[in-house]
């Protein structure tokens, strides 16, 4: 069992919860697993069934862009974090 | 054991044959010239720093001060201690100029006197100093943005030091910002925050140069408003300018700190041009409005832009002092309903448009 942190503007689709416990293999199996649990998250994060551009994926603290992609492996202990851009600051 | 004393003439010999020269007197004095090579170590401070200036007891050691007196009031010290080679100088110190010892001049003092006692607190830190507390000093730093992530960076970079601080921002103070930026007060409703914001840095240390940018950052006035500073501070709160002032700054070789604030959670990074990543590897593609509102949509709390300002602050300083570890290629993130940080590492996108293989900004603009 991996744990998603789930980022503060999607939390409204986790019924608030900010992190899913999810099981899978590969970060797209835990993907996959995150979005049967909580239906409504699928559509905000991919586009034409693949996750968005926006979203950085990180197992631990490695960004997947730079290992395997949605193929990267993902261990029992390791934490995936999905984080989109912040924008707030001055206003 | 004790401790031998010499006069001018002996002392410049020792000098030139390795015995290391320490200088007990007062900075002031230090300041007024000093012998060439020597290490300053005020008598108050022998004890408790000889250990870092001469860990090896049995090293020779030459001390000197004005007459004679302090050094072999320190030499006996050091005897006592158990170093085993230390030599007092009995003479006026002119003399060991007459003996033709190598002297520097008066400098310039690095700090003022009012400057000196301004900033004791920081120049007692040995990362800092009076070297580094003249680096702040002369340090430009520009403030993206006078509100939420602005305000912290403006009260303690002016606190303590920061010669020069730019402020960006064509907003005028409203009530609801009062609750986040405390640059600004309740007697400031309508005004300028560019001019709210210089009240109030004078107010908390008169000597800062503040310079007023009242004006949007955009495309055509990117250039032109960071190209005269050392340091960026990144508090926008959109991605546009986000993106503009990451693709300037890469260009002009600025290092930026950037911050971001949302309801709980706040992330930081520092982004230095060519040496880490910049804010385009790490987020190529803009995420659509209703994934990244802005605080007046969904809310920020109160004490999260002091807790992430602050933190850009902290790196504001390494970057001006040239010390410590930056978050350069590191991603800090703050959860504030946890009380909890985490890291993700981010990297150089070799693909990046703006600092990657292909990039338009290689050339060094000087």
């Amino acid at each position: 069992m991996s744990t998603i942190r789930i980022p503060p503007v999607l939390r409204e689709n986790t019924d608030g919860r900010r992190t899913v416990d999810v099981t899978g293999a590969t970060v797209s199996a835990a993907l996959d697993d995150l979005f049967a649990q909580h239906p409504a998250l699928r559509d905000r994060v991919t586009t034409d069934g693949k996750l968005s551009e926006f979203i950085n994926v990180y197992v631990n603290d490695r960004d997947v862009r730079y290992r395997d992609g949605l193929d990267t492996t993902v261990g029992a202990d390791d934490t995936i974090i999905l984080l989109p851009a912040m924008a707030g600051g001055s206003r | 054991m004790t401790f031998r004393e010499v006069n001018a003439t002996e002392a410049v010999a020792l000098a030139a044959d390795g015995h290391r020269v320490i200088d007990v007197r007062e900075q002031n004095e230090w300041d007024a010239g000093h012998v060439v090579g020597a290490t300053l170590l005020p008598l108050a401070d022998v004890a408790q720093r000889i250990a870092e200036v001469a860990p090896d007891k049995d090293a020779p050691l030459l001390l000197h001060c004005a007459v004679g007196g302090r050094s072999g009031r320190a030499a006996a010290w050091l005897s006592q201690m158990g170093y085993t080679n230390v030599v007092s100088m009995k003479a006026p110190i002119g003399d060991w100029k007459t003996a033709g010892g190598a002297w520097n001049e008066p400098q310039e003092p690095l700090l003022t006197p009012a400057q000196q006692r301004r900033y004791a607190r920081q120049t007692l830190i040995p990362e800092i100093g009076q070297e580094g507390q003249r680096k702040l000093l002369d340090a430009k730093v520009l403030l993206i943005g006078a509100g939420a992530l602005g305000s912290p960076s403006a009260l303690y970079l002016s606190a303590s030091g920061v010669g020069t601080i730019g402020l960006v921002d064509d907003d005028l103070v409203e009530e609801s910002n009062l609750q986040r930026q405390v640059l600004h007060g309740a007697d400031r409703l309508g005004m300028r925050k560019v001019d709210s914001g210089e009240l109030t840095i004078r107010g908390l240390n008169p000597e800062t140069v503040v310079v007023k940018h009242a004006e949007r950052l955009d495309a055509g006035n990117v250039e032109r408003l960071i190209s005269g500073y050392d340091v960026i501070v990144d508090g926008t709160d959109n991605f546009d300018t986000r993106y503009v002032l990451n693709d300037a700054a890469v260009k002009l070789r600025k290092p930026v700190v950037h911050g971001s604030i949302y309801r709980w959670d706040g992330q930081i990074t520092t982004f230095v041009p060519f040496e880490g990543p910049c804010y385009r590897c790490m987020y190529p593609t803009q995420p659509p409005d209703e994934l990244a509102p802005a605080c007046s949509v969904a809310g920020v709390l109160g004490v999260l832009p002091g807790v992430i300002g602050l933190l850009q602050s902290n790196e504001v300083f390494k970057l001006i002092l040239g010390a410590g570890d930056t978050l350069a290629g590191r991603l800090l993130m703050f959860d504030a309903m946890g009380t909890s940080f985490d890291e993700v590492r981010i990297w150089r996108d070799p693909a990046c448009p703006t600092c990657g293989e292909g990039s338009p900004y290689h050339e060094d603009p000087t």
